[in-house]
């Protein structure tokens, strides 16, 4: 830990792993995960929406599960392996969830997709939603406020067969 | 060979600018600059009304990291005279100045803004500023001031006054067979897009600033920032080319945009300044709205008697307005009727339009009083609106350009099943369930504003098409680009959008629902401008096969300027450039309403919605489990974009009917629920089942391309459909908006 008399702020050297790129940071305790990925980081595909964990937009996946990143302090998640929307596709090569985002049309202004999109990508690794009432429910903390709902859940559940077909197939 | 056949418009086409939305790359407006920027935190009042005794910015001056603090005692360089603050959609009154003296108006308002080089240095320090207040006598209730009610002495512009009465509407009411009166009340209502209010200034000089604003117009806040701060137009440039949501509270410029541009040209360095969503909660609202109306009708459900009386919520500076009354004077024929529309003053900030303003409210009192009518004259809520058709709009005694309701109806209807409904409250049960079936008709104004695209056509074949309109997630990226690629014949792929630039095209601020018929049209007519100024370079050619063509009987189609009826003859578009010594050709197109067509005619969107509810037996918590939406709104551009349009309002119309309202403590005249968690607003668990028709209509008077717009009309309806299912499944009538599950039990 380093002491910056000018700021009087305290410096915690923290590794993130994030999108697969090892970051070696000196942090200020209280940076939250999401102000520290939107600032410093450049990262802005994840969003603000309330900074009080009531919205969703600024979902993140943390070794896999979901989270809102504005309710973690980015100290506090040292040696984690941190997966942004940025990260979910390669190259040109959409994650299928976020091609499936485009085809049903699942966004209008595109401010809560991308915490859509990582909840819906972690509630599949979570493997409890089995219908599309369980999407409905377990997806309620990502909140849209263009409505696109019906759409949302059309394409986390186009999503979800695409697995179970390959799951089947195999 | 024909080639003018449409490949995109009409089409179901995916988001020109999806990919980037998906993949987190598409920029809004606290995304911006990243370098050296400073960051500024608000602080908002803790009173109602009174004045600011004393401000004690001390501890957050000495903060580290703290730059400057701005409160009213700050001097600011800012115009004097009201009408330089007003910007295109401001109502009549004073217009809101930030920090402009210790005046306390509303809850909220801003009183202190930190800048500090981090935001959490900004964000800490401003928890540091101590404000004192000597507090006066507030009112938050407007139920409490319905005495001081008032007809607004000077009307906005663009808002149509309530109309005369016509017939004699009291008179018919008394001898009317078949009756009913009621009071319906509203709570206010908050926007609450997604993103944040925000604005990014990168400063360059004293004079020139590159501002990215969260807005609905950046031409609206480019002209507010010039006219307040005494900037040239051509030194500043505003840029919205991603709005995270807005649904009407872009509409005017916010706080954050004032001062984050004093900050930047006091500091003379680049500035954000980004919002708390507690600070969202006090930048406008849908009003809140005591109306009382009375309906009457004979024994066939003929309507003898249409009386609306409204009496809306205002902020003590300005007369915010939006029609509300009208509606009922249109919606049916009724030759007696009696519309009125007045505010009473309150201490809160202005209320705003807020997606369907007006409509939505007046909606929900005529179309439930509908209901209830239908069931005193016991007549199917469906068919008495049928009986009550209106064939023309008898307020301003105009022919509709069109208007499909009956098919709405007809094919809502049969979607949803409607014949089988059992008119009895309570009668259809299922489990431990109350089934209710309610409809609405919904009305929105169909409207042309003045717009303005360029289209510009390169050698190679790419087009670039761009105007100053926004995209609010409304669509326009897409919509822009299927008008001028079928313009073309061209693969939407050749064709690239720019918008949300204050330097782009003149364009009025995106509401209303006007933008696809506006800023379409304007692009259509710029891609024909475009093949105009072709054909004539073509037919400088020598021996040119086009040399007696007109411009009408021409289109570009595979790259060649081609005859209509016969493709075969043409000219490739490079060799006509090549020959004219040009790399491109490009062209300004603008549209603008017909004063002419006006006097006769005049434009609606109409929708009839369906929707089911199942209400608890016990427990009474009610849920909407289907909604058929169906819509009359002239041509479809984008059948895909559409339906979401259309999805959302109906989503925002369930918010309207049971979810969302603004809980004051009138005693202390401050908002308690000013957070996401307590602001209820509906969430995937809420959303079942929603059906969209949109009924063919032809219409080639609304606007160029028979396109009526779709932003406002999916909302209207909603929170009347609602209301009647809910009164259909429990024999309940509440009159209160949102029907929350305390009135049900
Ligand atoms: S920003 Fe984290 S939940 Fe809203
Ligand atoms: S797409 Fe706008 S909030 Fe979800």
């Amino acid at each position: 830990m380093s002491y910056d008399p000018d700021t009087q702020s305290q410096l915690c050297p923290t590794t993130l792993h994030i999108n697969g790129v090892r970051h070696d940071l000196e942090i200020e305790p209280w940076t939250t995960l999401l102000d520290l990925l939107r600032g410093p980081l450049a990262l802005t595909g994840t969003k603000k929406g309330c900074d009080h964990g009531q919205c969703g937009a600024c979902t993140v996946l943390i070794d896999g599960m979901r989270y809102n990143s504005c309710l973690l302090l980015a100290v506090s998640q040292d040696g984690a392996e941190i997966t942004t929307i940025e990260g979910l596709s390669t190259g040109d090569q959409l994650h299928p969830m976020q091609e499936a985002f485009i085809e049903h049309d699942a966004f209008q202004c595109g401010y809560c997709t991308p915490g859509q999109i990582c909840s819906a990508v972690g509630l599949l690794n979570e493997g409890h939603a089995h219908s599309r009432e369980d999407v409905r429910e377990l997806m309620s903390g990502n909140i849209c406020r263009c409505g696109a709902y019906v759409n949302i859940a059309d394409a986390v559940e186009d999503v979800m067969g695409q697995q179970t077909h390959a799951v089947a197939a195999q | 060979m024909q080639t003018n056949e449409r490949l995109y418009v009409g089409r179901p086409t995916r988001r020109v600018e999806g990919k980037l939305k998906v993949t987190g790359a598409a920029p809004y407006s606290a995304e911006q600059g990243q370098e050296g920027l400073l960051f500024g935190v608000m602080v908002p009042a803790t009173i109602a009304a009174g004045d600011i005794s004393n401000i004690d910015t001390s501890a957050a001056l000495a903060f580290p990291g703290v730059v400057d603090v701005f409160t009213h005692e700050t001097k600011q360089n800012v115009a004097w005279w009201d009408r330089k603050w007003m910007d295109q959609t401001a109502s009549p009154g004073h217009p809101f100045r930030p920090l402009h003296s210790e005046r306390i108006l509303y809850d909220g308002q801003p009183v202190a803004m930190v800048v500090a080089e981090t935001f959490e240095a900004a964000r800490d320090a401003a928890s540091l500023i101590r404000v004192s207040y000597r507090e006066s006598e507030h009112v938050t209730d407007i139920r409490t001031v319905l005495d001081e009610s008032y007809d607004p002495p000077k009307k906005r512009s663009g808002i149509p006054a309530a109309p005369k009465p016509r017939g004699e509407p009291e008179a018919a009411y008394e001898a009317a067979p078949i009756k009913i009166s009621a009071d319906y009340w509203l709570e206010t209502e908050y926007h609450n897009p997604m993103e944040m209010f925000a604005t990014t200034v990168l400063w360059e000089d004293d004079e020139h600033l590159t501002i990215y604003d969260k807005t609905q117009g950046s031409q609206n806040s480019r002209d507010y920032v010039c006219s307040v701060f005494g900037l040239k137009t051509e030194n500043v440039r505003v840029d919205n080319a991603f709005v995270g949501g807005a649904f009407g509270a872009g509409l005017r410029p916010r706080h954050q945009l004032f001062m984050a541009v004093m900050a930047s040209l006091k500091l003379k360095r680049s500035v954000r300044v980004e919002m708390t969503r507690r600070d969202m909660f006090y930048l406008s609202h849908r009003p809140s709205m005591l109306q009382t109306i009375s309906l009457a009708c004979d024994a066939t459900g003929k309507l003898q008697s249409v009386i609306h009386h409204a009496v809306a919520g205002t902020s003590r500076y300005e007369d915010y307005q939006e029609v509300v009354v009208n509606w009922s004077g249109l919606a049916y024929a009724c030759e007696n009727a009696k519309l009125t529309y007045e505010l009473t003053q309150v201490d809160t900030a202005t209320p705003g339009d807020m997606r369907a303003p007006g409509s939505a409210s007046g909606n929900v009192a005529l179309e439930s009083a509908m209901d209830e009518l239908a069931y005193a004259a016991g007549i199917d809520p469906l068919e008495l609106r049928i009986i009550n058709f209106a064939p023309y709009d008898q307020n301003d005694d105009k022919e509709f350009t069109s208007k499909a309701l009956h098919a709405c109806y007809r094919q809502g209807a049969a979607q949803f099943g409607w014949e089988k409904r059992n008119a009895e409250p309570g009668s259809m049960q299922e489990g431990n369930e109350l089934i209710g079936w309610g409809m609405a008709t919904g009305f929105w104004d169909a409207q042309l504003q003045n717009a303005a695209a360029k289209a510009r056509l390169s050698s190679d074949g790419h087009l670039i098409v761009s105007a100053a309109a926004s995209d609010i997630g409304t669509g326009t990226y897409t919509m822009m680009a299927q008008v001028a690629a079928d313009e073309f014949h061209m693969a939407i792929e050749d064709v690239t959008v720019k918008l949300g630039d204050s330097t782009l095209p003149q364009t009025a601020v995106q509401g209303g629902s006007w933008t696809a018929a506006s800023t379409g049209g304007a692009v259509q007519a710029a891609c024909l401008a475009v093949i105009a100024t072709l054909l004539k370079q073509a037919q400088a050619i020598k021996n040119s096969p086009l040399k007696d063509a007109k411009a009408d009987e021409v289109t570009v189609r595979d790259g060649r300027l081609v005859l209509i009826i016969n493709d075969q003859t043409g000219v490739a578009v490079a060799d006509i450039m090549a020959a004219a010594g040009v790399s491109f050709v490009e062209e300004e197109g603008k549209i603008g309403p017909s004063k002419l067509q006006m006097l006769k005619y005049i434009s609606y969107t109409h929708s009839a919605v369906f929707v089911e509810v199942r209400v608890d037996k016990d427990l009474r918590i009610p849920r909407v489990t289907r909604i058929v939406s169906a819509i009359a709104a002239g041509k479809i551009i984008n059948p895909k974009a559409a339906r979401s349009q259309i999805l959302g309002g109906v989503v925002m119309g369930m918010g309207m009917a049971l979810h969302e309202e603004g809980m004051f403590d009138h005693r202390s005249g401050r908002l308690m629920n000013h957070n996401l968690a307590e602001y209820h607003v509906p969430a995937h668990a809420d959303v079942e089942n929603i059906e969209v028709i949109f009924v063919e209509e032809h219409d080639d008077l609304a606007s160029p391309l028979g396109v009526k717009g779709l932003g406002e009309i999916g909302l209207v309806g909603v929170g009347a459909a609602i209301g009647n299912a809910i009164y259909h499944a429990t024999g309940t009538r509440v009159r209160e908006l949102p029907i929350t599950v305390d009135k049900l039990l």
